[in-house]
């Protein structure tokens, strides 16, 4: 028999109106909850695997699309650009390294990107099993490509057209897995890697003129453009890539994008500048879901209030018997804000832990549509000043009927009946 | 033991009291009588010090209680008087136990589920322990309020109308356990009421 049995037994004696309250307090605190987590992890996952690159150089068409596909791996490329066009403009002296990709096949929905070494070595990762491929149809596997599709090394496969599952195979060439990489918590993880030449390589001998293939800017077609001619066939088609990603030497560099732009066929665009814009764009609906889960917790607020000054009316007599008894108006009170404090406690646990239901389904979601991780559940700094402001709500909602203790007069309210 | 001297209250202008001189000692009851208006619960109220005198003192076991701080009062009220309100009033989300360790809690005095067993025994409602007070019969609930009242074995105990609500078999009942309660402890009871059943049962009368 103590203050707190007691807080709780009144909390339990009126379960419709404190599970109420306590339901309003966990989803304010859910919404949040979830906001700063995502947040985190998608500032980590972005920031994490656009470092280091200044520039993207690619087709015209959307740059934030040809951001989002060439370093995250997400949405369609632009288009395909010329390999000497491209090469030419990156042997400007501003040009520390210029890392080339083809993409446009995948095997069970990873992505199969020619590059180079240089794309390895940017990302920091390093081979775990085998070796870096090598020659023409070699494929390195990222650490979660192979969970995911059980290839070892030494296995072959078909790739698909296009980047989602259900593509085209490409029945001639075959790829073979000679190395699988080590995690590296970057995009490398979701990627198959080869050389240029592979991607190459598996579009020949399609034995279809160049001119069937219109080249399409816009993400609608998942068909592979780029078409390789072998030049003993006589149709002598120049080689192309998807993009380039590329080092400055120096800030200035960024003058270059603007001449590009304008004055080539081809589009550079500022990972910096487009993910910015991403996240205004992100911003607004953060906003929006921010402000409505500090409504919720008012609410919250207003109903813990509610729900005791009732709860108060009721119990008069039962207060002025207690002070009757020996209990001091300072022993009610605290026993009255413990009940607004155990809804809020309540509240904040249970909220944390949707919050983590609600990132997992999204971090479910988010690998099968584009194979990222999304999956840190430790306890956010912010998370603690939500804490602090749940308890705020619900001592300050109880502390306001609870004043009321102060002013009643026992023998009165005793001798009413 | 209590004893109280000239006591005066007034609510407004036109509502005032003054009551005559109670005296009653240990293991005597008292039986206070007066019709509805004339100031029975208000005197109550005064000799618990629940109210304030205007004027006058009230002495009880050799401590003048008008001469206390709110805060000693409250704790005297806790350790030495018991009070039985006509009807029955508990902490309605607690079970019978805790409400009668309740008064040992707010007292300060250490939790006597022994004691809380005995009583119940003696008071016949011994099943009800676990039970939500809302769940009991009238009678059974002023026998619980009775229990309340002299778990901390206080010096006085003050029952308010407790027979007014009750037919005739538990009136008769409650008057009996409140003198043998009050006798076991050795402690004053004193009765306010205008229960004219009560007349019969105790000799010591007072008439307001």
């Amino acid at each position: 028999m103590n203050l707190l049995k007691i807080s709780w037994a009144n909390l339990k004696d009126k379960p419709l109106s404190s599970f109420l309250s306590g339901l309003l307090m966990t989803l304010g605190i859910t919404i949040i909850s979830l906001l700063l987590l995502l947040n985190k992890q998608l500032d980590e996952q972005f920031s994490k695997n656009v470092k280091g690159i200044d520039m993207v150089l690619g087709a015209k068409g959307s740059p934030l699309q040809l951001i989002l596909s060439s370093i995250y791996q997400i949405d369609s490329p632009t288009g395909n650009i010329p390999l000497e066009e491209a090469e030419r403009l990156t042997r400007n002296p501003m040009i520390k390294t210029a890392i080339p990709l083809s993409m446009g096949d995948n095997y069970q929905s990873f992505r199969i990107v020619g590059t180079n070494q240089k794309y390895v070595d940017h990302f920091g990762a390093t081979v775990g099993q085998g070796k870096l491929f090598g020659q023409e149809l070699e494929v390195t596997l990222g650490s979660r490509v192979a969970e995911a599709t059980g290839l070892k090394l030494g296995d072959t496969f078909a790739s698909s057209h296009g980047l989602d599952k259900g593509g085209e195979e490409h029945g001639e060439g075959k790829y073979k897995v000679v190395g699988i990489f080590n995690p590296s918590n970057t995009v490398v993880d979701q990627l198959i890697l080869t050389p240029l030449s592979s991607v190459w390589a598996i579009h020949e001998g399609h034995g279809e003129s160049e001119g069937q293939h219109a080249v399409e800017n816009l993400d609608a077609d998942e068909h592979h453009e780029g078409e390789q001619h072998d030049e003993a066939h006589g149709e002598g088609g120049p080689r192309q890539i998807t993009s380039m990603l590329i080092k400055f030497r120096s800030p200035l560099g960024m003058m270059l994008a603007r001449g590009i732009n304008t004055n080539s066929k081809l589009q550079a665009a500022l990972p910096a500048t487009e993910i910015n814009r991403l996240f205004s764009l992100l911003g607004v609906g953060v906003d929006t879901l921010r402000a409505m889960a500090i409504a919720i917790m008012i609410i919250a607020g207003l109903s813990v209030f509610v729900s005791l000054y009732n709860s108060l009316k009721e119990r008069r007599y039962e207060m002025a018997l207690m002070l009757s008894m020996g209990a001091s108006r300072t022993q009610l009170f605290g026993m009255l804000l413990l009940e607004g404090l155990v809804l809020a406690l309540i509240g904040f646990v249970l909220g944390l832990l949707l919050s983590r239901v609600g990132l997992l389904l999204f971090s479910m979601r988010a690998e099968q549509e584009f194979h990222y991780s999304l999956s840190n559940f430790t306890i956010l700094p912010q998370e603690w000043a939500v804490l602090a402001i749940a308890i705020g709500i619900g001592v300050l909602a109880a502390a306001l009927p609870a004043l009321g203790i102060y002013r009643m007069n026992i023998s009165r309210t005793l001798a009413e009946d | 033991m209590l004893a109280s001297h000239q006591l005066t209250f007034s609510y407004s202008p036109t509502k005032q009291f003054t009551f005559q001189d109670i005296r009653c000692n240990d293991r005597e009851a008292l039986l206070i009588l007066g019709r509805s208006g004339r100031g029975k619960t208000t005197l109550l109220h005064l000799l618990a010090l629940l109210l304030r005198p205007e004027s006058g003192s009230v002495i009880i076991n050799d401590t003048d209680i008008t001469q206390l701080s709110p805060a000693q009062t409250a704790a005297f009220r806790a350790a030495h008087i018991g009070i039985v309100y006509q009807k029955p009033h508990f902490v309605s989300s607690l079970s019978v136990m805790d409400n009668l360790l309740l008064a040992n809690y707010l007292a300060g005095k250490p939790q006597d589920q022994n004691r809380a067993r005995e009583l119940a025994g003696q008071l016949g409602f011994a099943d009800q322990l676990s039970k939500k007070t809302a769940q009991l019969s009238q009678g059974e609930q002023q026998r619980v309020s009775i229990a309340r009242a002299v778990m901390n074995q206080p010096g006085v105990i003050l029952a308010d109308e407790p027979t007014s609500n009750l037919d005739d078999e538990n009136c008769a009942r409650v008057v009996t356990l409140l003198r043998q309660q009050s006798e076991q402890i050795g402690a004053s009871l004193i009765i306010v009421t205008h229960d004219q059943r009560l007349k019969d049962e105790i000799s010591n009368q007072v008439l307001l």
